[in-house]
């Protein structure tokens, strides 16, 4: 066997943003010796780029909030094809997870009575979101960082997975290289933790870094676990379109919630022509009472820039269809308008926008105060994953566990903003704890030597091949065909396409050719990535051609109506003996009596 | 079209020299989309550290045209383009590959500072209450990304090799952060003294002149922390006090 070095552990995290970082504090917690592996530095990872807050109901601001209420909102807009217990537990636990960052070091903005603020957004009935300005997820990975720091868990930064190791059913363990000198090394472990993110890499306008290359989802996929809800990826309203270099940034939904408004090249308001029946009665039907809501007023109903993001990313692409968009492709979002209803509104929004104030000054010379930003769709988030007890965050295969976005369930066909950290937190404490007992009660699996030659002699091939493409080449390939037929608008003959073209890719990108060595070589790193977003790929389009409906982030032209036939089960992607991706639809177990009442009497 | 010319710096753990380059800039381009261009069609292997390419996570630190700065957030219009534009890795730093440092010394620093320590809540709920002023100096301290430009820049490190002795202006933003929580009940004191180095800055306020975030390092972190230092160790009536009390001329939990 290729001599490497052999790294024990009872626990193996695999990712270091929110989810990660706190199923390693959870686990360490319990006593077991915990390693954590993160593709980037400590830090860095994509929570960084959470900007809205934390979804919570601590009730702070509106004393109407609760855990019943959050739970019926993340139903809502899940479109009830979530799982209801994590759910359920999401809404109960998120407040203590909040409040123990607090007591970790981090400094939330604060209301008048000097507990912690939190503010609207779309979908939340009440005000919910623990913030920190709009640089909230710096603030939550740079606590958990700080505090995980101390807590006895062994790091290993720029270290990518290659494959997840076997004993029978269970995981044994995993095969890594690190980025910077290109040696491999095996980590052995009794359980694992997947907190790897997003798949945003396979689109070409996305607002997620280089990492989220669905890495999580196909290293469990890989290893024998069920893919769940793939079809359901969210397009979030608001990224930035100009200049081109910058396309897919994320403007957060703060700004709507601070009374930013959305507006058309005619200048109308054009999100209170299109209020969806089921908000109508929550919605407000004015300007003036929108913006009332935003500063407050509790008498008043939220603005329809504040509906759920499917519903608005769809409305800006209808606008653009139209005719009625801006110079470069997108809608307005005006900021600078609250001038007219408040003095010192520069400083205002300065104050409370400041990343963006920033992003927007410096990547296209726009003063948000002054003028109005462009922007339009950008894939934000899946909300699909690897298929997870709603308990202990195991997945199908024993031994493995799933938190945070490449975990499914929570979220169901939509994302709600600001769920997804509480989801981090709440998920993350719970795996990390449920991973711990499983090591403690499970002895150490036997890795076999055989599987890691091959994976070492795999994972060298691009090396060794000459005339190949350039990595680079098929992943923009990729990117387009995933984009341009798989979007926020889908039809079944272009998802065929989508199929067709995947299928063409994969042998293309077995013959991929890398130039000079393996040490800090970005072209060998992308060559191994594109394997992964293949495979998230193929499960979306698979899942999305299979849901004939349309349903939170799965919009379809050619079933453009919500089908009641499809909302009791949710679609699985596996892999079958013969090695081909099967798609299967699993029943979603009925909604037990006391949730049942918590929706009718919450929504 | 405008092509613009690039000297890269290509080359392993020190040695190297620079490569040049010429590519296509269209508007709105920054560095890094420049060297991910010069990556995708000439350059496969070229190794850079990236992420959010938002100016949030802090990745990209280099050196352009001499300067430390994220290449996320360097337009190309920001640069005269008649001139070739050199990047360069942070030279503070043990060299990697191309423009790749070893930063792992900055997280090893900070695991010796002493970590957050709250006072008992106060409120029923076993939270605490703070005032939104009480915690707006500290909140400019948590802007850091962790670029560790400031790092590169500050001439105790970069010219002086004081790794052992000095823990350079990142952490004594990260120290001030917690001397200055609202809830903290620690002392760093004498830490920032001896240990930790906060006699070598001289305030040149280099460090405060790259910031990306724009923290005002120097005067609101540096400076507070020299006058806590001088009022702990130095205020003569604090001292004449503890020699006839007979007291601790430290606080309790120093490290």
């Amino acid at each position: 066997m290729a001599e490497m070095e052999r790294v024990d552990h009872d626990v193996l995290v695999i990712g270091a943003g929110g989810a990660g970082l706190r199923a390693a504090i959870a686990a360490a917690q319990e006593g077991v010796r915990v390693g954590l592996v993160t593709k980037s530095l400590l830090g860095k990872a994509h929570t960084v780029m959470a900007e809205g807050g934390i979804a919570a109901a601590m009730a702070h601001v509106d004393e109407r909030d609760g855990w019943r209420v959050h739970f019926a909102d993340t139903m809502r807009g899940g479109q009830y094809v979530n799982n209801w217990r994590m759910a359920e537990l999401h809404a109960k636990e998120a407040p203590d997870r909040v409040r123990e960052l607090e007591a970790w070091g981090a400094l939330f903005d604060r209301t008048s009575d000097g507990r912690i603020l939190q503010r609207n957004f779309g979908g939340h009935k009440f005000p919910r979101l623990a913030h920190v300005g709009d640089r909230t997820g710096l603030e939550m990975i740079r606590t958990l960082q700080d505090h995980g720091i101390h807590a006895g868990i062994d790091v290993h930064m720029e270290h990518t997975i290659v494959t997840l190791l076997t004993d029978g059913e269970r995981v044994s363990g995993a095969l890594a290289y690190d980025r910077e000198r290109g040696r491999f090394k095996c980590f052995r472990a009794r359980s694992i933790v997947l907190a790897t993110g997003g798949i945003g890499r396979a689109f070409r306008i996305t607002s997620n870094s280089w990492e989220y290359t669905g890495d999580g989802h196909a290293l469990a996929y890989r290893a024998g676990a069920a893919l769940q809800d793939m079809e359901f990826v969210q397009f979030h309203p608001t990224g930035m379109v100009w200049p081109p270099s910058v396309r897919g940034i994320l403007v957060t939904e703060g700004v709507r919630g601070e009374g930013g408004v959305l507006r058309n090249s005619k200048g109308e308001r054009f999100m209170f022509a299109d209020i969806p029946e089921n908000y109508r009665s929550q919605t407000a039907d004015n300007e003036d009472e929108g913006w009332r809501y935003t500063q407050g007023d509790k008498t008043a109903r939220r603005p329809p820039e504040l509906l759920t993001r499917d519903h608005v990313a769809r409305c800006i692409l209808k606008e653009v269809r139209e005719g009625r968009g801006s110079p470069h492709g997108g809608v307005f979002l005006d900021i600078a308008w609250i001038k007219a209803r408040m003095p010192n509104s520069a400083e205002h929004i300065r104050k409370k926008l400041p990343s963006m104030y920033h992003q927007f000054k410096q990547l296209a010379d726009i003063d948000i105060t002054t003028t109005p930003m462009e922007v339009g769709p950008t894939t934000h988030y899946i909300m699909g994953g690897i298929r997870v007890d709603g308990d202990s965050q195991m997945a199908t295969v024993p031994g493995l566990f799933a938190a945070g976005e490449c975990a499914a369930g929570l979220h169901g066909a939509n994302r709600l903003g600001g769920n997804s950290l509480s989801d981090l937190l709440v998920f993350g404490k719970r795996a990390g704890e449920y991973a711990a007992r499983f090591a403690r009660s499970n002895g150490a699996a036997k890795i076999a030597d055989a599987d890691i030659d091959s994976a070492v002699a795999a994972a060298l091939e691009p090396f060794q091949r000459s005339g190949g493409e350039s990595p680079y080449q098929i992943q923009h390939e990729l990117q387009d065909s995933m984009q341009e037929l798989v979007g926020i608008v889908r039809r079944e003959e272009e998802m065929q396409r989508a199929l067709t073209r995947i299928a063409e890719l994969r042998p293309r990108a077995q013959d991929v050719h890398v130039s000079g060595n393996r040490e800090y070589n970005p072209g060998w790193h992308t060559a191994l990535d594109l394997n992964n977003l293949l495979t998230v790929s193929e499960a979306i389009t698979r899942s999305a051609i299979e849901r004939k409906e349309s349903r939170g982030g799965h919009f379809r032209d050619d079933f453009p109506a919500k089908d009641a036939a499809f909302a009791g089960f949710n679609l699985v992607c596996r892999r079958g003996t013969d090695g081909a991706m099967k798609v299967e639809r699993i029943a979603i177990p009925p909604l037990p009596d006391h949730l049942k009442a918590v929706i009718a009497e919450e929504t | 079209m405008t092509q613009a010319t690039f000297r890269v710096w290509r080359g392993e753990r020190g040695s190297g020299s620079f490569s040049e380059y010429r590519t296509e800039i269209t508007e709105g381009m920054v560095v890094l989309d420049a060297i991910h261009q010069i990556q995708a069609e000439q350059a496969g292997d070229l190794a850079v550290r990236w992420n959010c390419k938002a100016g949030k996570c802090g990745s990209c630190s280099a050196e352009v045209n001499g300067m430390p700065r994220l290449m996320c957030m360097t337009r190309m219009n920001q640069l005269d383009l008649s001139e070739p534009i050199t990047v360069e890795p942070m030279r503070a730093f043990p060299h990697v590959r191309d423009l790749v440092t070893d930063v792992s010394w900055n997280f090893e620093v900070k695991k010796q500072i002493r970590k957050f320590t709250p006072r008992t809540p106060e409120a029923a709920d076993g939270s605490w209450r703070m005032q939104q002023v009480d915690v707006d100096r500290v909140q400019e301290f948590r802007k850091c990304i962790e670029c560790f430009l400031c790092q590169d820049v500050c001439h105790v490190l970069r010219d002086h090799n004081r790794h052992g002795e000095f823990i350079g202006p990142r952490f004594f933003v990260y120290a001030a952060a917690l001397e200055m929580h609202p809830l903290d009940t620690a002392n760093r004191l004498p830490a920032l003294k001896n240990a930790h180095g906060l006699g070598y800055c001289n305030i040149t306020k280099c460090c405060t002149r790259v910031c990306p975030e724009g923290i005002t390092i120097t005067d609101n972190a540096i400076i507070p922390l020299k006058e806590r230092v001088v009022d702990e160790f130095y205020d003569p009536i604090v001292r004449l006090v503890r020699l006839f009390r007979g007291g601790k001329t430290t606080s309790p939990g120093t490290t």
